[in-house]
């Protein structure tokens, strides 16, 4: 009995002593919730593998901070998203990484709100998300700010300064994004010549692009999804009228329509903060980490994703948060964190204001022989 | 007091009493901090999802009619009720959110009441399949009718827009807004009122189904030629258990809305009614208590098998099956009976009893 207790003595001794000497790294609990099932768990999957590639990274650099990532799934769901949130924090987490979308996002940021929990958004990029709260934070940009960066692009690299607008008027996206770049443009020495409309139903672009043609278009801003925006490159394809084509984020997928020749979107420029094909070493690693681990190109959520770890623990580094910190206390710290840091990551140069909203430089990839590319 | 009135009885009073029981535990639980986040964040749903299968049972198992579009009334109500706690707040500056809450419920219970009847009158002439079809086509047009709905507060008065949101004078606060559903709801739903409203729809459920009228439901689903010969009104009754359900489910619904931020049109899909038809069947079809037990316990299944992570869908199908099996299966049936007589028997001893009564479902 007493050769135990002797033992048991010398075991706890060794152990504090190794613990005094160890340089423990501070835990971090980030959460990260979006939809893993459902019908978007394409891009919940994308932000969580994303999310892991980043936490990998990290804890292997082994810095002043570990990451526990723990992962809820909301279904896209905004019942089943409050029901994430709740068990992220029952789980321990410190702040939340998510939601994925839009909708699931603006229910649990107005929670989190209320309890003072908070919220960096990988990609959820309506306004709602960050509107009346003060504790969420995007990566992305606004639907709305895509509008007001394209406008600054196209000044800024002076693609041309007459510009036709075709946008769909049924439709959130289309019709934020088109406001914001028509409120823009004028200040920006961009003239819009022509601004048509279409809606949901809409297959015949005939008249649209012949506006735009009449009126001399040098750009024509197609503020929409890929699919109407094929039909545009057809119709401007029959009508011999070459202008430059420029989307946003909506246009990601133009080159994987069916029965698209994709020729016809040669030299389209759609504004985009990732390719997966950047000869930049940074994401080139990102993609390399990504393809090995998981089998799959990254998209721009898993982007986003990457990034987001990154912001957040810059930000708590920049607030001090250690693995005592409670979510109440970490939410305001992070807020007043969030204001002051400026992080380099693979989807641009980023920093915050208080409203939540993103700043960072836009990129534009063109489409070169099938792929796209940055200039 | 005869032996069907004294089961009857005994049975009320276990599913009020569960129900009751239920809710003081819960209570003390939470004044003494003793439960999750994540258990505490589901109460208010768990108990719209009751209602919700309790009135379906009413239609389904009670009036014996397939209707699929029981979450059209659902949204009905959500959106109602998100509406009118908007407009009582921006009009009357109406602070009181116990206030307010009641009045949305209210609201939203006689609009999906109206639409019962207004659905009702056509839908309730067809039997069977057709009535399942049609009930599920009007799930879908409630569904893409809120869709393109504009409401907006601006100087107390409420605005309406259909299809085009530009028709709304400019600079109102927008309460619901098309395909991105009632925005900027500020939540107010406390358990304390679902459970009233639960013990609400319980006297009302098993008073009905106890009547006069309520006999005659059930004889219209027994038997409806016989039903008729004897003079029952079928089209009457039937419009009856509907409506009611209709207006407990539009309540249902405006406490499951004002519980959130936000409500979209998406979250009351022809899959939502599925998922209430499923409570109700695992409940067992007639079986109120079943219907209170079911839908609490496959609202919770999903989060407790949150440590499944990748699987847990997956589990919780198999789960599914595995209950439905198990609960209607004759051998596990007579094995649970066999496991539950001795207690029984001595129920009847401590009456005085020789045989009959005290067979609660």
């Amino acid at each position: 009995m007493k050769k135990l207790i002797a033992l048991a003595l010398a075991l706890v001794l060794a152990l504090t002593v190794c613990s005094a000497f160890a340089e423990e790294p501070i835990t971090l609990k980030i959460a990260h919730i979006g939809p893993l099932t459902g019908p978007a768990a394409l891009y919940g999957i994308a932000t969580s593998r994303g999310a892991q590639i980043a936490v990998d990274e990290i804890n292997a650099a082994g810095g002043k901070y570990k990451i526990e990532l723990i992962d809820e799934d909301d279904e896209h769901n905004v019942e089943k998203v409050i029901n994430a949130y709740n068990a992220a924090l029952d789980a321990g987490a410190q702040m939340i990484l998510g939601s994925t979308t839009s909708k699931p996002c603006e229910a649990a940021g107005a929670q989190g709100y209320t309890d003072r929990v908070f919220f960096l958004t990988p990609s959820a990029s309506s306004t709602a998300v960050i509107e009346d709260k003060d504790n969420v934070f995007q990566v992305c940009f606004t639907d709305p700010n895509q509008g007001a960066a394209s406008a600054e692009y196209i000044a800024e690299h002076k693609l041309g300064t007459k510009i036709a607008v075709i946008y769909n008027n049924a439709d959130v996206y289309s019709t934020g994004i088109r406001d914001t770049f028509v409120e823009k443009a004028p200040g920006l020495g961009l003239e819009i010549v022509s601004e048509e409309t279409f809606t949901d139903e809409t297959t015949d672009f005939t008249v649209q692009v012949g506006k735009a043609q009449e009126a001399g278009a040098e750009i024509v801003f197609l503020p929409m999804y890929y699919t109407p925006a094929s039909l545009i490159l057809k119709t401007a394809a029959d009508k011999n009228y070459k202008p430059i084509f420029f989307g946003v984020d909506g246009m990601d997928g133009i080159l994987s329509v069916e029965g698209f020749d994709t020729s016809l979107a040669e030299g389209v420029m759609l504004l985009t903060p990732f390719v997966a094909t950047s000869e930049d070493a940074k994401v080139a690693n990102f993609v390399k980490l990504y393809e090995d681990k998981f089998g799959e190109t990254p998209i721009q959520f898993a982007a986003d994703a990457y990034d987001g770890i990154y912001i957040l623990v810059a930000a708590a580094e920049k607030a001090g948060i250690t693995a005592d910190t409670t979510p109440e206390e970490a939410c305001d710290l992070l807020i007043a964190a969030m204001k002051e840091i400026q992080v380099d990551g693979i989807t641009g140069s980023m920093t915050w204001d208080e409203s939540g909203a993103v700043t960072k430089t836009p990129m534009a990839a063109t489409i070169e022989n099938g792929v796209y590319v940055f200039k | 007091m005869t032996k069907a009135k004294r089961k009857r009885l005994i049975y009320n009073l276990v599913t009020f009493g569960l129900v009751i029981v239920a809710f003081i535990i819960l209570e003390n639980m939470i004044s003494a901090k003793a439960i999750s986040r994540s258990l505490k964040g589901q109460l208010v749903p768990i108990c719209a999802w009751i209602i919700m299968a309790v009135s379906l049972n009413l239609v389904i198992g009670f009036s014996g009619e397939l209707s699929l579009g029981h979450a059209g009334f659902m949204s009905i109500g959500a959106y109602t009720g998100a509406v009118v706690s908007g407009w009582l707040l921006s009009a009357f500056d109406m602070q009181d959110p116990l206030l307010r809450l009641v009045l949305a419920i209210l609201a939203g219970g006689i609009l999906a009441g109206i639409f019962g009847v207004l659905i009702g009158i056509p839908v309730l002439r067809l039997r069977g399949d057709y009535l399942a079809i049609v009930t599920l086509a009007f799930g879908e047009i409630i569904r893409n009718l809120v869709n393109v709905l504009y409401i907006g507060t601006a100087n107390g008065k409420l605005h309406f827009a259909f299809l085009n949101k530009e028709k709304l004078p400019a600079g109102v606060t927008m309460l619901v807004d098309g395909a991105k559903g009632a925005v900027k709801i500020k939540p107010i739903s406390t358990f304390e009122v679902g459970f009233v409203l639960i013990l609400i729809t319980l006297i009302v459920v098993l008073n009905l189904v106890n009547s006069r009228a309520g006999r005659a439901i059930q004889a219209t689903r027994d038997n409806r030629i016989a039903a008729e010969s004897m003079g029952v009104s079928v089209t009457k009754y039937k419009m009856m258990a509907f409506v009611t359900a209709a207006v407990l489910a539009g309540m249902a619904g405006a406490l499951y809305g004002l519980n959130s931020s936000t409500v979209v049109p998406t979250q009351f899909t022809f899959n939502q009614s599925i998922n209430v038809l499923v409570f109700v069947v695992l409940g067992g079809l007639g079986n109120v208590l079943g219907s209170i037990i079911s839908a609490t316990f496959l609202t919770i299944l999903p989060e407790v098998l949150r440590e499944f992570a990748d699987y847990r869908m997956l589990v919780y199908a198999v789960v599914l099956i595995l209950v439905m099996i198990f609960t209607n299966n004759p051998t596990t049936r007579a094995f649970v009976n066999r496991l539950a007589s001795p207690a029984k028997k001595l129920v009847r001893k401590n009456r005085g009893e020789t045989a009959g009564g005290g067979d609660v479902k």
